[in-house]
């Protein structure tokens, strides 16, 4: 089976080993090979956040640089400080909405400006699918549903060997019950985003 | 039920890594678990602190990693199979008594688990504790993927019945914290009582003791030889005139390399997944018929170096590299796309690996360090201990745990840091060689683990220090792991002892002692000023629990702050660091989102101009 490697960046909280795991629970269920890992020491001290995310027969579970087949940042400066894992062939799928860095937020660092990041990513990649997942997540019923929102943006390319109707299956089985359909509407509007 | 007990054999699961090891052992029939937490290990110990609150496994966090394998080894010598779980620098703690337990031995199986940190992704050092192995003379397990770990507890456990001694499972941060699919095996039955026989010319380690032991020891290395021999977990794949030897993950990235490149004719692997006693036949064989051999293994030469010198042994010639400069390097992790093009490199396989993007041109992305968290009461200490030593020339070594974030600017609260519980000794230290007023900084959870003899020797030999005991009730660092000072009720857990951090300084004689509320900001600078003054040893205990902790506990009562018209932007406030802060429009601003309504900045704030949300309302 032919290998497909994703990464996702996030920062602590946005729910990025969530995502993997609904992934991960599809591919299982789907009987399709997966392998992942993740950093996540500091998450809830407001660190960055990875996974490797990979489908097929590989035994590595992590990504070296240059070799994504698919980078999905939750955040757009992450995004681009995770670029260095892409090559030319990678597509991208990025959140537009910003958090600021702390650093940032004291003056002690220029956050990148968001048309530049743009150009920048979709000039040097395959394909670059961005746009504003907060917005869409609110609209769902919640803007921690962003993780949902570029699930169904990432299901949408067709990059991953998973259905929709897998991943939702495990949305509704495996996510907390009192947030599953807030989940499913963000992945209904993530996986229309990605059409356009 | 928790998910590990299920008893449906056959059925996969996705897992952790340390999910794996934890179901591993109870399939292995575990019935004594211990543990100090430490990343990369501590899942193993949440899960068996899950299970034992539904199952009859018995579960301890103890006060430390030495702690730990004393009550594991004691378990092990009534009968019971048990385990115990540290992170790599947690076995320095628990070094000596391992180094001994290696000479008794045990009568259940027992197995020691270490998890490395290459790279050090939470750890202060990545050192290589495979040669624990080769120090105590145990044998070392090093599994190269998720399902391999659970599978090889079972066996640890047999083997280490077999030899009667414990048994070493080394992973690395990559499967701790690695996710596969995980087939459920059978689960062997507890035996959680057992009986211990009396044998004091056995297990009493006087000199006369442990000459006889120390032959004993050397026969069970000997055995335990020729079990890596035989063992499974050392086996050859593939055919060809190459050959490369490795070892835990990096057998991953040798098979998906020897696919990519496309020479699975050319090259075979040596897999040693039993690596102390190393399997001197079974590498010599290996060695024979091959025209060259790449030993790929993170960190230490610990495999290259022995498979030169069996190499040596057989008047083998054959070239053996690992480490070295165009090869591979004793610093971090290995990755695939690294461990590919040095196998192509090495054996002169064309190949060039897909460029990744060119980010030179990319504006420089701003840093995310990770930070105190909104409201955490480490930062409102070190905003009181630096207003009260103001003009002080001052040393502050500090310890392990999140408070250590406190390293970076605009806090800088951090001057030296070697291991969990070095502030208190490396305080005395700094007291006596400099004229710098000494102020140590440790949380609770590391005070209990080893704190407490730096801090009997500051007393005994009158050294001028003042240690702050940052106590936020958990170990808040590794994910809120409960320690002897922790109140056990509030998790709904009985049986348990509770230890007054403050009846244990005041019990080692502290001369002065002062407990401060640090979110009463004066109140706690005047306090710690009289602690620094003070000549000789003095302890200021900061209470207030982690606000991450109170808010799983639905403890969180604070009501979030904002900065009114009345700001003059003095920016007092950004000099706390806290995250719920932000600059707009020039302006300084709170996210009610992230404000945990500590107040401290407003008590900081010159104009007084940070008020609560809700005075704010009523007052418009």
């Amino acid at each position: 089976m032919k290998t497909t490697r994703v990464i996702i960046v996030a920062v602590g909280g946005q729910g990025n080993l969530l995502a993997s795991k609904v992934l991960g629970e599809a591919a299982l269920s789907a009987d399709i090979p997966i392998r992942m890992s993740e950093i996540h020491g500091m998450a809830q001290r407001g660190g960055v956040v990875e996974s490797a995310i990979v489908f097929g027969d590989a035994q590595s579970t992590i990504i070296s640089n240059g070799e994504a087949d698919v980078l999905v940042g939750f955040e757009p400066s992450e995004t681009l400080r995770a670029l260095n894992k892409c090559n030319a062939d990678t597509l991208v799928i990025t959140n537009l909405s910003p958090l600021m860095p702390f650093t940032v937020n004291i003056g002690k660092g220029v956050y990148p400006d968001l048309k530049q990041l743009q150009d920048l990513i979709g000039a040097k990649t395959r394909k670059l699918i961005a746009f504003n997942a907060a917005e869409l997540a609110k609209q769902a019923g919640n803007v921690m549903a962003v993780n949902m929102v570029l699930l169904g943006a990432l299901i949408r390319t067709q990059t991953v060997p998973l259905t929709a109707d897998q991943v939702k299956t495990v949305i509704q089985t495996k996510t907390k019950k009192a947030f599953t359909e807030v989940n499913l509407n963000a992945f209904e509007l993530g996986f229309s985003a990605a059409a356009q | 039920m928790h998910k590990l007990l299920s008893d449906q054999v056959g059925e996969k699961l996705l897992l952790l890594g340390n999910e794996a090891i934890a179901r591993g052992a109870i399939e292995g029939g575990v019935a004594f678990t211990s543990t100090y937490p430490g990343t990369p290990s501590s899942e193993i110990s949440l899960n068996f602190f899950q299970m034992s609150q539904e199952s009859d496994l018995y579960f301890e966090y103890s006060t430390n990693e030495k702690v730990a394998l004393e009550t594991a080894a004691a378990a092990a010598n009534c009968g019971l199979r048990s385990m115990a779980v540290m992170k790599h620098v947690g076995l320095n703690v628990a070094a000596d008594a391992l180094m001994t337990l290696a000479y008794v031995g045990i009568k259940g199986g027992m197995v020691v688990l270490t998890a490395d940190d290459p790279y050090m992704f939470s750890s202060q050092n990545e050192q290589d504790n495979r040669y624990y192995g080769k120090l105590s003379g145990l044998p070392v397990l090093e599994p190269s993927s998720v399902e391999e770990a659970k599978d090889l507890v079972p066996y640890a456990f047999d083997i280490s019945e077999q030899l009667q001694e414990p048994v070493i499972i080394r992973t690395t941060t990559r499967i701790n914290h690695s996710t596969a699919v995980v087939t459920l095996g059978p689960m062997r039955p507890r035996t959680v009582k057992g009986d211990f026989k009396k044998d004091p010319l056995n297990l009493v380690t006087v000199p006369a003791v442990s000459r006889k032991l120390h032959v004993k020891l050397l026969e069970h290395i000997q055995q335990a030889q020729g079990l890596s021999e035989k063992s499974h977990l050392n086996f050859t794949e593939g055919d060809g005139a190459w050959g490369i030897i490795c070892n835990g993950v990096s057998h991953a990235y040798v098979k998906d390399a020897v696919k990519d490149l496309n020479i699975a004719g050319k090259v075979k692997i040596l897999r040693i997944g039993f690596s102390h006693p190393m399997p001197t036949s079974l590498v010599k064989e290996f060695l024979k018929d091959c025209e060259k051999v790449l030993v790929v293994e993170e960190g230490e030469p610990y495999m290259e170096e022995a498979v030169k010198a069996f190499a040596q042994e057989d008047g083998n010639t054959v070239e053996i590299r690992g480490k070295g400069e165009t090869l591979f390097s004793r610093l971090y992790e290995f990755d695939p796309g690294m461990v590919r093009e040095r196998i192509a490199a090495y054996f002169g396989i064309p190949y060039s690996r897909p460029a990744a993007v060119d980010v030179s041109d990319a504006p420089e992305v701003p840093a995310r360090p990770p930070t105190l968290c909104a409201g955490c009461s480490h930062r409102a200490t070190y905003h009181a201990v630096k207003k009260a030593v103001e003009g002080m020339e001052t040393v502050y070594p500090t310890d392990i745990g999140c408070y250590t974030l406190g390293v970076l600017p605009p806090l800088s609260m951090a001057d030296f840091l070697l291991c969990m519980g070095s502030s208190t000794g490396t305080a005395g230290g700094f007291s006596k060689a400099t004229n710098r007023k000494v102020i140590s900084f440790i949380g609770d959870s590391t005070f209990f683990h080893s704190g407490i003899p730096g801090l009997i020797n500051a007393i005994f030999n009158n050294h001028d220090l003042t240690l702050v005991i940052l106590d936020n009730g958990t170990t808040a660092m590794t994910g809120h792991q409960p320690h002897p000072g922790v109140d056990m009720g509030l998790l709904q857990l009985n049986g348990y002892g509770r230890l007054s951090i403050e009846n244990v300084v005041k019990g080692l004689g502290v001369p002065f002692v002062v407990k401060i509320k640090p979110y009463r900001v004066n109140k706690s600078i005047e306090a710690i000023r009289e602690a620094v003054n003070f000549k000789g040893v003095s302890v200021v205990i900061s209470e207030e629990m982690c606000v991450l902790y109170a808010k799983s506990l639905g403890l969180a009562k604070g009501k979030p702050f904002r900065v009114t018209e009345k700001c003059k932007n003095h920016r007092d406030c950004l000099s706390i660091a806290c995250p719920a802060f932000f600059v707009w429009d020039g302006k300084v601003n709170i996210d009610p989102d992230q404000c945990t309504g500590c107040a401290v900045c407003a008590q900081i704030c010159p104009e007084n101009a940070i008020l609560p949300v809700k005075t704010e309302k009523a007052s418009a």
